[in-house]
């Protein structure tokens, strides 16, 4: 994974709560098998609309999403993330997500920023009032800064370290591999295997 | 002070804790299907790395699979490609897979319960977030995203968070034609899509205890749908009753191992939650969705709300916004609302249960004319178990199709799917825009609310059919 340290870049504003994971990428988007090529099923239904924020000008080459409330509910498809990542976006700002959505995000190196409602609304306006202004997300300094104003944004201490050190999840887990050999040793026989197969027919 | 049940199957499966590091909790089994695994299994092969353990590991195929004519090639080239790259990667990495056509085919998380590799006190994962239904078991089970998937494979561990605590105790009888859909969509309206966020959920009281092993999968299945990380009830004798025989299931000494082990798995009375909510279920009644998000939700006997309902502005923006994707006026009976499909299916409400409930309500009746009524069986063996006891005869003679396993127009990534502007009454678990097709619109119910609002031809309850 790329180090993340700070990006600058157009803001978009979504003026929604509850974006669920379906609306950020339909399911018959899903069927590729690669983690690329999935920029044309982000928000598919709602780009049908003229009116749509990304089908303006100069929200169309927007790289970060300043969301409402509940952004990435629902279905665990990473999908949602590559979708985004695909486009073009490198953070996501907004003030609660939902959880596997987040997760996805911190493994797949977009940022999200958690802010108050009211940095939402003030981010919102700020878009609006100043379009194709880029505003910046500092990952060292917690901070997006808009024009004059800067605010602070929470994240995790240990998906920050991993995102400004670009790490890899599995190649540190298995610097433990001991660790899991000497677990594995203590559990119990009764618990089940999927191999032999066993069934009822 | 005591331990929660979610923090005792926490602390047996930690393999490592560092100072600000999540916890390396082991995974007990790793459920995999066909639309979240093809770029993890890209991930191993790129770092030439394998999985580490093939026998915690099961896959099926279900998202993408047809409901008609599934002893033919999948028509649709994607989706063949699809589960094509899911067995070949079960073969190259010596995984068990079942596929369709197989006798033990089906939803994912129908197969697991079924096939007794769900357990208490394990911890499951699949990139799949409606995982938290093995909560019912008593397991701690939660899904993730292609890259977790991908460290699974290759670690059998997940780094992870500990989560806060949540009770949801439910006391008092479920009054007649009230069933677990209807609890938890009740919940979700309280609480919010939100509410659950960061939290585990053990839902708890005599309410619960009450249940068939079926009706606690529906209710922890649905725990995403209000953002919780996972759902769980304590196991007690209907799950041992539940898994005893199964093939996967331990036995002879390992059973009384087991049962002695699991037996403990039961919160401490002097442990605390983080947060505690308390539903009397004898005030509840049959409930529906009107909206775009399964917090949208209210009793069959009320009317579609209006926005100014809405004190918070983001619900108020929220319900206009639904309304109008809806085509609803505030104020519409929901009762009056005519729906032009019934889906009666899914990880929620795809169990013989379920169907068993549907056919009581459908026997003797014929599904309304307007009506197109699809019946989905959860898995392969569902489906077999169904036609022992003639439920395919009933629906078939109501006038409702039967159809082969899979997840079906839950998500609509198959054949089965809404048209634009269709209303669907669904037993499935998301009423989201166009999921189950571009501009379909749906209405989430209970098994008896989607049979009675078939032979209806509008949002109807079986009481309502005496009438």
């Amino acid at each position: 994974m790329d180090k993340f340290t700070s990006h600058a870049g157009i803001p978009v504003p979504l003026r929604r709560s509850n974006v669920d994971t379906d609306q950020i990428i339909p399911a018959v988007y899903l069927k590729r098998i690669t983690r690329t090529g999935f920029e044309d099923g982000l928000f598919s239904a709602w780009r049908a609309d003229p009116e749509f924020v990304l089908n303006k000008e100069p929200y169309n080459r927007g790289t970060i999403l300043v969301a409402g409330p509940d952004f990435g509910t629902g279905s665990s498809r990473e999908h949602a993330v590559w979708a985004l990542q695909n486009y073009g976006f490198k953070v996501v700002v907004g003030p609660r997500f939902g959880d596997i959505f987040r997760n996805n995000s911190g493994k797949a190196g977009l940022l999200i920023a958690v802010v108050d409602q009211d940095v939402v609304e003030r981010l919102w306006d700020f878009a609006e009032q100043n379009p194709g202004v880029e505003i910046e997300a500092s990952l060292v300094d917690r901070t997006i800064t808009a024009g004059g104003d800067t605010y602070p944004f929470q994240i995790d201490d240990f998906t920050r370290h991993r995102l400004l050190e670009g790490l890899d999840d599995i190649g540190s887990t298995l610097q433990h591999a001991d660790d899991i050999s000497a677990y594995e040793r203590t559990r119990p026989s009764f618990k089940p295997r999927t191999i032999p197969v066993r069934t009822a027919g | 002070m005591g331990k929660t049940l979610s923090e005792k199957v926490w602390d047996a499966h930690v393999v490592r804790q560092a100072p600000g590091e999540p916890d390396l909790l082991y995974i007990d089994l790793h459920l995999v299907h066909e639309v979240t695994s093809p770029q993890a299994f890209d991930g191993l092969r790129l770092n030439n790395r394998t999985v580490r353990r093939p026998d915690l590991t099961l896959c099926t195929e279900d998202h993408n699979t047809p409901t008609l004519n599934i002893d033919r090639p999948i028509a649709d080239p994607v989706s063949r490609a699809q589960v094509d790259t899911l067995r070949k990667n079960a073969a190259e990495f010596g995984l068990r897979i079942h596929s369709l056509g197989d006798a033990d085919q089906g939803v994912v998380h129908i197969i697991g319960p079924q096939l007794g590799v769900t357990q208490p006190g394990m911890t499951i994962v699949c990139g799949d977030s409606h995982t938290s239904t093995h909560g019912a078991f008593g397991a701690l089970a939660f899904g993730i995203g292609t890259s977790e998937v991908e460290h699974v494979l290759a670690t059998q561990t997940l780094p992870q968070a500990r989560p806060k605590t949540m009770a949801v105790t439910v006391t008092g009888a479920l009054p007649d034609g009230v069933t677990a859909k209807d609890l938890v969509l009740a919940l979700i309206a309280r609480v919010g899509t939100g509410g659950g966020q960061g939290y585990v959920v053990e839902y708890r009281g005599d309410t619960i205890e009450a249940l068939s092993m079926e009706g606690r999968m529906t209710i922890c299945n649905m725990s995403i749908e209000w953002g919780a990380k996972a759902g769980m009830i304590a196991p007690d004798q209907t799950t041992f009753d539940y898994l005893q025989g199964r093939p996967h299931a331990p036995e002879g000494d390992d059973w009384d191992a087991a049962v002695e082990y699991w037996k403990t798995l039961r919160t401490d009375d002097d442990a605390r939650f983080d947060r505690e909510v308390v539903i009397d279920a004898t005030q509840l009644t049959p409930f529906v969705t009107w909206g775009t998000n399964p917090g949208q939700g209210v009793p069959l006997g009320a009317s579609v709300p209006s926005p100014d309902d809405f004190a918070d502005e983001a619900a108020r923006s929220a319900a206009t916004r639904a309304l109008e994707y809806m085509a609803l006026t505030p104020g519409t009976r929901m009762r009056d609302i005519a729906v032009d499909t019934v889906f009666l299916g899914s990880c929620t409400n795809g169990r013989i249960e379920d169907l068993r409930l549907a056919a009581s309500v459908l026997k003797g009746h014929k599904i309304a004319d307007s009506i197109r009524m699809l019946v989905v069986p959860g898995s392969a063996r569902v489906r077999v178990q169904a036609e022992s006891e003639g439920l395919d005869k009933v629906f078939l003679d109501a006038g409702a199709e039967w159809r082969a396993a899979g997840c079906s127009m839950c998500l609509g990534m198959n054949p089965d799917q809404l048209k634009p502007g269709e209303r669907a009454a669904s037993t499935s678990n998301r009423n989201f825009e166009g999921r189950q097709g571009k501009g379909g619109r749906t209405h989430l119910v209970s098994p008896a609310v989607a049979a009675a609002t078939a032979i209806t031809g509008h949002l109807s309850a079986p009481a309502d059919l005496a009438n």
